[in-house]
């Protein structure tokens, strides 16, 4: 796909989601701006029909969601819900009603484990369809993290694909700051795996890293910012929290679509 | 029970198609079914959390998954996962614990469950089997595999007298006949009951049931249960279980409910540790006044009170 034609299509899902998020009224807006372009590019051009995508970080649904709607496999009444009562879309997605959102995400440290599932189960069946899972960077702090990265390592499930949306910040402070986990590449390298380290925002590169062959279990440690695109959330944590006032989705709308 | 638990699978195996993971354990017990399964049998290594979201990863693929470990770390270590990732979706895993209540023993706290099947049934759709007999186990592994979704097996250690007829399989049965209050026994409990109430008097020895499926709404006391106490008015519920969450609390429940009355009810269930010391299985409950003398002693306190 052209990196125009991308781009395009990434700044209308971006403004959808900002639509969507402002009219819900609630946060979370920051880390959903940090991991659109790789969920998006994967729904829309990357994955294929026997693929399942695993939103680890389910704080960041509403670009799971967007993505779904620009890929034809969610109708827009259903965007006009999100978040309110009645709704099948929450603030975290809900497993089991849509076949591209089969687990109940949000609580860290479980999308892994549930994806190295499939992806044996998949083995074992000698089935086709990747797996690919979308992990917070502060999600590395959970310890059942390190227990799927020991079994995913150890059965080689090459079907299996992290991405790893390395915005910098997490809850309450930066990643660093909390918990020292850098550099997170040699630590992936370390259990023998297939670890890339790209720009998240460069879809060119995401493409090169998800075609590369799958000769192991393989990493994708995306370096994304939070709040990518408007200049007044990126980099900043409070964007993990607040809802947008009037005048600051007008701003935000004026800069991504100035783009 | 873990070797017929094992004779159980070994014997399911031929017939369908499962995925089954330890937690690093089953030495001594689970390598004929090693051995039949082959890369179907997975050692999932020491990592709870792990072995219970890539069970319900497997299960969401369309495949049934037993997991097993030592108990509480089959349902407490992974309680998040078994509640997120297998009951929120009613995926088929059937978790599989050993040493159910004080089994463990002088092993000490950490290897006891004594809240398990409380925890496990707070979760949606969750349904627990608890064996009385070692030669349940044949039938129960069947009837879990059979019914898709979430289950909970407690493994205890059969506690039958020797040469005792094991009645046919079933959720509730009547194990000790009397005509005296009628006594509810969850599990291999009711196995230690049999011999010191089959020296009573028929005429005041207790009537005793054993209860091996939960929850109750899911698996209801027969009628004949339920008319043996209005007939009695006398109802004891013993367990190997703290009181929350217990078979005593839900069966009370179930009966008021249903506006079963009944004169006089007790309740004998784990206390935990009251003397904060540890030893042996038999040590713990009776320290918790749940074994056969201590049962048979407040059941007839209790009655003389009543009187």
């Amino acid at each position: 796909m052209e990196n125009m034609e991308f781009k395009n299509r990434l700044k209308k899902a971006k403004l959808r989601l900002l639509r969507m998020h402002y009219e819900s009224k609630i946060g979370h807006i920051g880390g959903n701006l940090s991991s659109l372009d790789a969920i998006l590019y994967l729904h829309t051009v990357a994955m294929d029909a026997t693929d399942l995508f695993v939103l680890s970080k389910g704080h960041s649904a509403g670009a799971l969601y967007i993505s779904h709607w620009m890929a034809g496999k969610l109708d827009e009444s259903e965007l006009d819900r999100f978040h309110r009562d009645g709704s099948r879309i929450a603030g975290h997605p809900v497993g089991g009603w849509h076949p591209g959102i089969r687990f109940s995400t949000g609580s860290l440290g479980h999308g892994l484990g549930l994806s190295a599932g499939v992806a044996l189960a998949r083995t074992l069946k000698g089935e086709q369809g990747r797996v690919f899972c979308l992990l917070s960077d502060g999600e590395w702090n959970e310890g059942s993290n390190w227990e799927s990265l020991i079994f995913l390592a150890h059965h080689c499930l090459k079907n299996l694909t992290l991405l790893v949306d390395a915005n910098g910040l997490q809850g309450f402070g930066a990643t660093g700051e909390v918990a020292t986990l850098e550099p997170l590449a040699e630590k992936f390298r370390s259990f023998a795996l297939d670890v890339r380290e790209i720009n998240g925002h460069d879809h060119m590169a995401l493409a090169t890293a998800l075609a590369a062959p799958a000769t192991l279990p393989k990493v994708v440690i995306l370096r994304t910012v939070k709040g990518k695109g408007v200049s007044f959330m990126e980099n900043r944590m409070e964007w993990h929290y607040l809802p947008m006032t009037e005048e600051q989705y007008s701003r935000a709308v004026e800069e991504v679509s100035r783009g | 029970m873990r070797d017929a638990v094992c004779g159980a699978l070994v014997g399911l195996h031929r017939d369908k198609e499962f995925v089954f993971f330890t937690g690093d354990l089953g030495f001594m017990a689970l390598e004929p079914l090693k051995e039949v399964m082959g890369a179907l049998f997975i050692n999932a290594g020491v990592a709870e959390q792990n072995m219970v979201s890539v069970a319900a990863g497997v299960a969401s693929e369309g495949m049934q998954v037993w997991a097993y470990s030592i108990a509480p770390f089959v349902y407490a270590r992974p309680l998040e996962q078994i509640r997120n990732d297998v009951c929120f979706h009613g995926f088929d895993v059937k978790l599989v614990g050993n040493g159910g209540g004080y089994a463990y023993g002088s092993m000490g706290a950490t290897h006891h469950a004594l809240e398990d099947y409380g925890i496990m049934l707070a979760l949606q759709g969750m349904r627990v089997f608890v064996p009385v007999f070692t030669e349940d186990l044949v039938a129960v592994v069947r009837r879990m595999s059979a019914t898709r979704g979430p289950a909970y097996l407690r493994l205890g250690r059969g506690e039958k007298p020797a040469g005792f007829p094991v009645p046919a399989y079933a959720p509730w049965r009547k194990i000790v006949a009397g005509g005296g209050p009628v006594l509810l026994a969850v599990g291999p409990l009711c196995g230690g009951y049999i011999e010191p109430l089959l020296k009573l008097e028929e005429k005041a020895r207790p009537q005793l049931w054993a209860l091996g499926e939960l929850p109750i709404e899911t698996y209801p006391p027969p009628a004949e249960f339920i008319a043996e106490v209005k007939d009695r008015g006398a109802l004891f519920v013993a367990e190997e279980h703290v009181l929350q969450g217990s078979v005593g609390q839900s069966l009370a429940h179930y009966l008021a409910v249903g506006g079963v009355r009944y004169r006089t009810f007790a309740h004998f269930h784990a206390a935990g540790y009251p003397s904060g010391l540890y030893g042996s299985q038999a040590f713990h409950r009776k320290e918790s006044g749940i074994d056969a003398q201590s049962v048979i002693q407040r059941i007839d306190e209790t009655m003389r009170t009543n009187e």
